[in-house]
C-alpha cells in the first residue's frame, strides 16, 4: 500500500470504495496444475449413485488421479460403503454433511463441498478427477454449476419406465443421463426402449447410456465418457 | 464484610513444599491440614451482598500446594440495597510448581447476587488442576444470582476463558443451551493432555485449543457432577478428607 | 451504513455452510431436552445470551479492528510505490500471480481467534466455527473485497471482516452475528422437529429486540482487550457438540 493511501480513519458508514474485479474467481487460489474435472452424480434414493462411484473408482482408480466427495442425508454412510469396500484409499474420500437437505449442499450453498474438494487438492496434490456425489434426492436435484463442471444423472428401471418421460431438471439438463440396473427391467416389466425413446425426446442430443452394474462391473459406457472428458480437457497434463 | 487471604507455598530445596505465607481473616481463614495442603474454613455463612473476598495463592517454582475447603459455600442474599457480594481469587503457578484447586461447591441460594472472579496464571511447565463446581438453589429452591467470571492463562496466553450466569437475572440459563434444568455444574480445568472422552451422560473431558483439557459436567444435582469429575480429580489428589 | 447490505450478510441464503449445522440443537433435541416451541424458546434465549453474545463481541472486534488501520510505519516504507497515490484501489484478493497489496491494512486478527479458540472449551464447536469462517469468507470474496485474515478463521471474525468490507460498522456486524445464532438454530428446530414454521417465526419476531440488546452491548465492548470480551459460556452447547461428534448418524455437521 502506498503510504499516502488510507493513512486517515475509516468512518463506520463509509463505504470501501472498491470492489471485487469482475471475472475474478471468488474462490481460494487455485494450484498451478491444471485443476481436477469435477463431476457430479446425482439421482433419486436408491438409484444406484454410490454403486456407480465405486465403480467408477475401480474402474479409474488406477489411471486417474482421483478422488470422492459424498453427501449424505445422515452423515459419512456413503463415504463409510466406500472406504469399506476398498475402491480406493481412505484420504481420497470426504464426506460433506447436509443438515437434511442435500440439494442444498450441492446446489444452493455448495460451500461445505468445495472446501471437502479444496482440502482434497491440498492433501493429495494435484488430481484429475473429482466425483461428487450427491445424497439421495429427487428428480429436481441438480448440481451447481459453480461446484461441478459435468453432472451424471442416475435413474434405474425399477423406478419405473416413465420416469425419463415424466422429466425433471435430473433427467433433462444433466450432462450424461445413466439409466441402471437394466438387469431388472424383466422383474419391473420396465420397457428399456420405451426409457431410450422418452429420454431422447427430453434431451435432444445429450448422451444417455443403459447399465448393469451386475453384468458389468467396471460401468464400461460411463467410466469412458468420462476418459473422453478428462483426455478433452488437459491434454498436456496426461 | 470485606476479608484477604493469602496462600504461599515455596520448594523447601529438599523435594517438599512448605508454607511461606498462610494468613487470612474471617471468613476466608487458610488452615494448614496437610504436607502441602491447605483447607480454607469459613469463619461465617455468607458471602451476602456487600461482601468482597479476595484470595491470592502463590506457587513457587518446584512447590506443590493443594487448596481445598471444608464446607461449601453458600451465597446469601443479604440487604438488598448492596452490590453483589464478589469473591476474587487469583492465583500464580510458577515452572515446576504444581497447584491442584479443589474447593467445597458454591450453592447459590434463593436471592443471592454473588460474582466470582478466577483469574490463574501458570507459568510454562507449571501444573494446574482447577475444579470448581456450582449448584443453583439449596433443595428444592430456585437459584439468586451467580455469576463466575474464569480465566486460565497458561504460558501467557489465555488458554480457558469461561463466564457463566445463572438465576433470575441470566436469560435461558434453565434452557436447552446452558443447563437444561440441570441444578449442578463442575468444571475441571487441567494442564495435562489427552484425547477427548466422555465421562457420562452430560459429562465430557475436552482438550482445549492450548495445552489442556477441561471436564465440564451438568448433572440433576452435584452427585451426578462428582460422581463424573472425581476421578478425574481423584487420579492426582492423595487424600481429600478435610483434616479434624 | 447501507441497509440492504446488512440484510446481505445477514441473510440465511447467504451460501456460507450454514444450512448444514443446527447450531447444537440436534443434540438437545436428542437428549430430549427441546421437543416444542417452549423447549427451542429456552435453548434460543439461553444461546443469543452466551454464544451469541461472544459471536456478537467478537463479530464487533474483528469489524472495530479493521476499521481506521493504516499500516505501521515500517510496512508503509517497505512498499514500493507501485501505483500513483491516487491510483484506483485494488482488489483485496487479486488475481493469482497479481503481487498488489490489499486494499486497506488489516491489523494481526490472530488473537481474536484465539480468544474464541479459549471461550470455545468443545473441540466440534472450535471445528464447527473455523469451518463456517471459512465457508463464510468464501462467499464474502465473492461480494465485496476482503482483505486476506487466513484460510480458517472462527465464523465471527470472519463476519466481522466481512461486515467492514461491505462497508459495515460493529454494531451491524454484531446484530447480524447475533441475528444468525439464533435464525441458524431455529430453521434446524423447524426441519428437525417438524415445529410450525409460523410460530417459530413468531418465537424469531419476539427475540429480535433481544438480539438488537445483545448485539448494541456487544458493539460497546468491541475495542475492549480480547481477556475482557464476553466470555458467556453455556455448557450444554459444549457437551451437546462433543456427544454430536460421536454420533454415527446425524443430519447436521454440528
Amino acid at each position: 500500500m502506498h503510504p499516502d493511501q488510507h493513512t486517515h480513519a475509516h468512518e463506520a458508514d463509509e463505504v470501501p470504495h472498491t470492489h471485487p474485479e469482475p471475472g475474478v474467481d471468488p474462490h481460494l487460489p487455485l494450484p498451478d496444475a491444471p485443476r481436477a474435472l469435477r463431476i457430479g452424480i446425482g439421482g433419486p434414493v436408491g438409484s444406484g449413485k454410490t454403486a456407480l462411484v465405486a465403480a467408477l473408482c475401480r474402474a479409474l482408480g488406477d489411471e486417474l488421479r482421483l478422488a470422492v466427495v459424498t453427501n449424505d442425508i445422515y452423515t459419512t454412510e456413503d463415504a463409510d460403503f466406500l472406504k469399506r469396500n476398498g475402491v480406493l484409499p481412505v484420504e481420497r474420500i470426504r464426506a460433506v454433511e447436509t443438515g437434511c437437505c442435500p440439494h442444498t449442499a450441492i446446489r444452493d450453498d455448495i460451500s461445505a463441498n468445495l472446501d471437502a474438494v479444496e482440502d482434497l487438492e491440498d492433501a493429495l496434490g494435484p488430481l484429475d478427477l473429482v466425483l461428487v456425489e450427491s445424497g439421495g434426492d429427487n428428480l429436481t436435484a441438480t448440481f451447481s454449476k459453480g461446484l461441478i463442471d459435468q453432472q451424471i444423472f442416475v435413474v434405474d428401471v425399477a423406478g419405473g419406465d416413465k420416469v425419463p418421460r415424466k422429466g425433471g431438471p435430473g433427467v433433462t439438463t444433466a450432462d450424461l443421463l445413466v439409466i441402471n440396473k437394466t438387469d431388472l427391467a424383466p422383474l419391473v416389466s420396465a420397457d428399456l426402449s420405451v426409457m431410450d425413446r422418452d429420454a431422447k425426446a427430453r434431451r435432444g442430443e445429450l448422451p444417455t447410456v443403459f447399465l448393469s452394474l451386475v453384468e458389468d462391473r467396471a460401468a464400461t459406457p460411463v467410466a469412458d465418457w468420462i476418459r473422453s472428458l478428462v483426455a478433452a480437457r488437459v491434454p498436456a497434463a496426461r | 464484610m470485606k476479608a484477604f487471604a493469602r496462600v504461599a507455598a515455596e520448594s523447601d530445596g529438599r523435594g517438599g513444599t512448605r508454607l511461606a505465607e498462610l494468613r487470612g481473616e474471617s471468613p476466608l481463614l487458610p488452615r494448614r491440614t496437610g504436607a502441602h495442603r491447605v483447607h480454607l474454613v469459613g469463619g461465617a455463612a455468607g458471602p451476602l451482598r456487600g461482601d468482597e473476598l479476595r484470595l491470592e495463592i502463590a506457587v513457587g517454582p518446584g512447590a506443590t500446594l493443594e487448596v481445598l475447603s471444608v464446607a461449601a459455600q453458600l451465597a446469601l442474599p443479604g440487604r438488598s440495597h448492596l452490590p453483589a457480594s464478589r469473591y476474587e481469587i487469583s492465583a500464580s503457578v510458577a515452572e515446576g510448581g504444581e497447584l491442584r484447586w479443589l474447593p467445597e461447591p458454591l450453592i447459590a441460594a434463593a436471592g443471592c447476587d454473588h460474582v466470582t472472579v478466577t483469574h490463574v496464571d501458570v507459568a510454562d511447565g507449571g501444573h494446574l488442576l482447577w475444579r470448581d463446581d456450582l449448584v443453583c438453589g439449596r433443595h428444592g429452591e430456585d437459584p439468586g444470582d451467580v455469576r463466575t467470571e474464569t480465566t486460565v492463562r497458561y504460558a501467557g496466553r489465555t488458554l480457558y476463558r469461561h463466564d457463566l450466569a445463572v438465576g433470575p437475572a441470566a436469560p435461558g440459563w434453565s434452557g436447552a443451551a446452558v443447563l437444561g434444568g440441570g441444578r449442578a455444574l463442575g468444571t475441571v480445568v487441567m494442564t495435562t493432555e489427552d484425547g477427548p472422552a466422555v465421562l457420562g451422560g452430560d459429562a465430557v473431558l475436552m482438550p482445549l485449543a492450548g495445552p489442556g483439557m477441561v471436564g465440564i459436567a451438568v448433572g440433576a444435582d452435584i452427585r451426578q457432577v462428582r460422581a463424573a469429575l472425581d476421578p478425574l480429580c481423584a487420579a492426582r489428589v492423595a487424600v481429600a478428607t478435610p483434616a479434624g | 451504513m447501507s441497509l440492504a447490505t446488512l440484510l446481505l450478510l445477514a441473510d440465511g441464503r447467504l451460501p456460507s455452510g450454514g444450512h448444514a449445522h443446527s447450531g447444537g440443537l440436534e443434540a438437545q433435541v436428542s437428549a430430549g431436552r427441546v421437543g416444542d416451541l417452549d423447549g427451542l424458546a429456552g435453548f434460543l434465549r439461553g444461546k443469543l445470551a452466551t454464544s451469541g453474545l461472544v459471536a456478537a463481541a467478537f463479530a464487533a472486534a474483528a469489524c472495530h479492528r479493521t476499521l481506521g488501520t493504516s499500516p505501521p510505519a515500517h510496512l508503509a516504507r517497505a512498499t514500493p510505490p507501485a501505483h500513483p497515490p491516487r491510483a484506483t484501489p485494488q482488489p483485496a484478493h487479486p488475481a493469482r500471480g497479481d503481487q498488489t497489496p490489499p486494499l486497506y491494512f488489516v491489523p494481526d486478527i490472530s488473537d481474536l481467534d484465539q480468544g474464541l479458540d479459549a471461550r470455545t472449551p468443545s473441540p466440534a464447536l472450535r471445528k464447527a466455527s473455523r469451518a463456517q469462517g471459512r465457508a463464510l469468507l468464501r462467499a464474502g470474496r465473492a461480494m465485496w473485497a476482503i482483505p486476506e485474515i487466513g484460510r480458517e478463521p472462527h465464523q465471527p471474525v470472519a463476519l466481522g471482516v466481512l461486515a467492514r468490507a461491505a462497508g459495515l460498522g460493529p454494531l451491524e456486524a454484531a446484530v447480524a452475528a447475533a441475528h444468525g445464532t439464533v435464525t441458524g438454530s431455529a430453521s434446524a428446530g423447524v426441519r428437525l422437529l417438524g415445529l410450525d414454521p409460523y410460530a417459530v417465526h413468531g418465537l424469531l419476531a419476539r427475540l429480535a429486540p433481544d438480539c438488537d440488546r445483545v448485539a448494541a452491548s456487544a458493539a460497546a465492548r468491541a475495542g475492549d482487550p480480547v481477556d475482557e470480551l464476553p466470555a458467556a459460556g453455556a455448557p450444554l452447547l459444549d457437551i451437546g457438540a462433543e456427544l454430536h461428534a460421536t454420533w454415527e448418524v446425524r443430519l447436521f455437521a454440528s
